[in-house]
């Protein structure tokens, strides 16, 4: 009966309302594709010059950009774009992740608000104020102090000494990666928090019934059954991390070099374009500018696909196993 | 009080005669371009408001900027720091003229040594720049400072990371007094840096040389001036050490050559004289010799006009530096003789002037 109501009102049509609804949201829907795609078309075809000139490849290998010459290479800003953002999860992740658990499972009831929204207001700061703070108060402090420290221990290491390596000036790769991982710490944890809020309690409870330790319950309770959620926290970082422009601009040095230690300056994507935009003068500079737009864009497209492919993969064992 | 009331009056009254001279009644002119000329364009412009009851809209987005701007015809004139090329200007039917000048000066972060102290000549300034020197106690630099002491700390070069007519003119210079500059690097206004931090703009050079002990970079005279950064003294063509003044980027550009260059396409760089500072530039003024709108053309050198001849002491309040009357004469002949309206008739005649 309620089957031939349904079907009888797809035909005669919705009330005015539900159509309404209906097209707005589509059109909403379908206006992001198209403009996702238009900005893609528009991408393309500014760099058409530059990946004319140098092949897609050969402007992604080429580690020269010589503005004198014209002779342009995304890679070294690719490489600072990928390297700062690793570093950034590298040392946001577990922070965040301890801040979400903390917040959700052990803080007392009167800590739990003023310490979330602390960092709910730390992601509402403008990052060209953590740019500023990164360069007059972070660098200074990093060169002093604990960069002579890194040297002399990491640095000690082989193979991997070799990163941490560098002028004392507090202006690097590596400076970059922490101011980002100080901005997408509040993003990352705020979701995280969030979607551990989500998990029943009858579930924790009787998980602690069991005799089960606050560990264990986070481990094999909480984070499971989020872990979708939890992904997406990350991946939301991680594309702020990617596309951050004036905090890294403030400290990366800005230098088109290529260096295995990771304090030396250097530069990303973002700041490249943000910095040599306004007077880039000549067809093929201005292509290659917007063609390091097209690559940011490839890679964050590349990065979150792996990201989906991975959870569809995790949920499919998942069931397996079960 | 009643010569205040003249005055008013008599302004007015020019501010209506010029309105009726040009039918449109331009009431607000428009460009773009040199983040350098900024501040004495802002001040002319309140000026000059004053005055006339004209308005200058000018937006400073950089030189490069400008260009595209007066290029697409969205502004009526553009600013740049560096010259356009002549073959480039023919191309799109623009002429271009210098307007005001200034100097571009190397700071330094050494503690202990104060502004004026320490003695560099264009040869050691490009090797460091190059990243070859690189120790503050270096045997050539303690060569050219007999009695300073100075540490062995490593040198960090700081450069623009934005493009710049300020690194247009730096480089133009390292270009003229190191063959090897010139072949590895090159001029413009960004080049591929062969050592070094980048800062973006000015202030942000002048951050990281004021952060970094044994750092050295390259502003503007005026930034500077305003923010006490250490200065070096420089070496010119005459063998001279220098200091970076006023007068001595006038030095610079009374010795320049101005007759001789096709369309002013003249880098004020290690120019003779025995006073003359080597890294002196102009930001140059470019318009479309052929004017789609000849009342807002003519509105634009009327403005350029008054600065030429009202302006000077604004310029040297700000620590810019004025043309030379024989360059202004020059230029106002150009104006008469270059800029024509759609039917051929001159924009710029000398009656137009006040």
């Amino acid at each position: 009966m309620s089957k031939e109501i349904t079907t009888k009102r797809a035909s005669s049509g919705f009330p005015l309302g539900d159509l309404l609804l209906i097209g707005s949201t589509r059109l909403a829907a379908v206006g992001v594709l198209l403009v996702l795609g238009a900005i893609l078309v528009m991408l393309y075809r500014g760099a058409l010059p530059a990946l004319e000139k140098f092949g897609f490849w050969g402007f992604v290998s080429g580690s020269e950009w010589n503005p004198v010459t014209e002779v342009f290479g995304g890679l070294s800003p690719m490489v600072g774009t990928l390297v700062s953002s690793l570093i950034a999860l590298v040392i946001g992740l577990p922070i965040s992740f301890g801040i979400a658990i903390f917040i959700t499972e052990m803080a007392p009831p009167w800590l739990k608000r003023p310490v979330g929204t602390a960092i709910e207001l730390l992601a509402a700061i403008p990052s060209i104020i953590y740019g500023m703070w990164g360069l007059f108060v972070f660098a200074p402090f990093f060169a002093d102090n604990i960069q002579p420290w890194l040297t002399d221990t990491l640095g000690e290491l082989p193979v991997v000494g070799e990163l941490f390596q560098g002028p004392p000036l507090g202006i690097s790769v590596f400076t970059a990666g922490i101011i980002l991982a100080i901005m997408i710490i509040p993003f990352i944890s705020s979701v995280m928090r969030d979607v551990f809020e989500t998990v029943p309690n009858e579930l924790r409870e009787s998980a602690f019934g069991l005799g089960s330790t606050t560990w264990e319950v986070v481990w094999n309770i909480v984070l499971p059954m989020t872990r979708a959620g939890v992904m997406g926290g990350v991946m939301l970082g991680l594309g702020r991390a990617l596309g951050e422009t004036m905090a890294v601009t403030f400290v990366i040095g800005n230098a088109h070099e290529l260096h295995w230690a990771l304090f030396e300056p250097g530069n990303s994507i973002a700041s490249t374009i943000a910095n040599e935009f306004t007077e880039a003068d000549g067809e093929v500079y201005t292509a290659a500018l917007i063609a390091l737009g097209l690559l940011l864009f490839l890679i964050t497209f590349i990065i979150l696909a792996l990201a989906k492919l991975m959870l569809v993969r995790m949920t499919k064992n998942e069931g397996q196993r079960s | 009080m009643i010569r205040k009331i003249v005055h008013a009056g008599a302004a007015l009254a020019l501010s209506l005669g010029m309105a009726a001279a040009s039918q449109a009644g331009v009431k607000q002119i428009n460009g773009a371009g040199s983040t350098f000329a900024y501040p004495i364009f802002a001040k002319w412009a309140e000026a000059y408001h004053k005055a006339t009851g004209v308005r200058l809209n000018y937006q400073s987005i950089g030189s490069g900027g400008g260009i595209k701007q007066i290029k697409k015809k969205t502004v009526d004139f553009g600013a740049s720091d560096a010259p356009m090329k002549p073959e480039a200007l023919e191309k799109h039917g623009m002429i271009q003229w210098p307007q005001v000048m200034g100097g571009v000066v190397p700071v330094v972060n050494l503690p202990g040594i104060q502004s004026g102290r320490l003695r560099l000549d264009g040869a050691t300034l490009a090797d460091i720049f190059l990243g070859k020197i690189r120790k503050w106690n270096d045997a050539r630099i303690v060569a050219l400072n007999p009695g300073l002491k100075l540490p062995g700390r490593r040198i960090t070069v700081v450069h623009r990371s934005d493009g710049s007519g300020t690194t247009f003119i730096f480089t133009s210079y390292l270009s003229k007094v190191s063959p090897l500059w010139k072949q590895k690097v090159g001029v413009a206004k960004a080049v591929s840096w062969p050592s070094g931090v980048g800062g973006k703009g000015n202030e942000g050079v002048a951050a990281y040389v004021k952060r970094i002990k044994g750092g050295i970079g390259y502003v503007e005279y005026a930034y500077a001036l305003q923010n006490k950064m250490t200065y070096t003294l420089l070496k010119n063509r005459a063998g001279n050490f220098v200091a970076p003044t006023s007068a001595n980027f006038q030095a610079a550009a009374a010795g320049a050559e101005w007759g001789k260059a096709r369309h002013y396409y003249l880098v004020l760089t290690d120019q003779p004289g025995d006073e003359a500072w080597p890294i002196t530039g102009a930001t140059f003024v470019i318009v479309h010799a052929r004017a789609d709108h000849p009342e807002r053309t003519a509105a634009v050198l009327r403005f350029f006009d008054w600065a030429f001849h009202h302006g000077r002491k604004m310029a040297d309040e700000l620590d810019y530096v004025a043309m030379p009357d024989k360059v202004v004469e020059m230029v106002e002949k150009s104006w008469a003789g270059e800029i024509r309206a759609a039917d051929g008739s001159p924009v710029w005649s000398q009656q137009e002037k006040e």
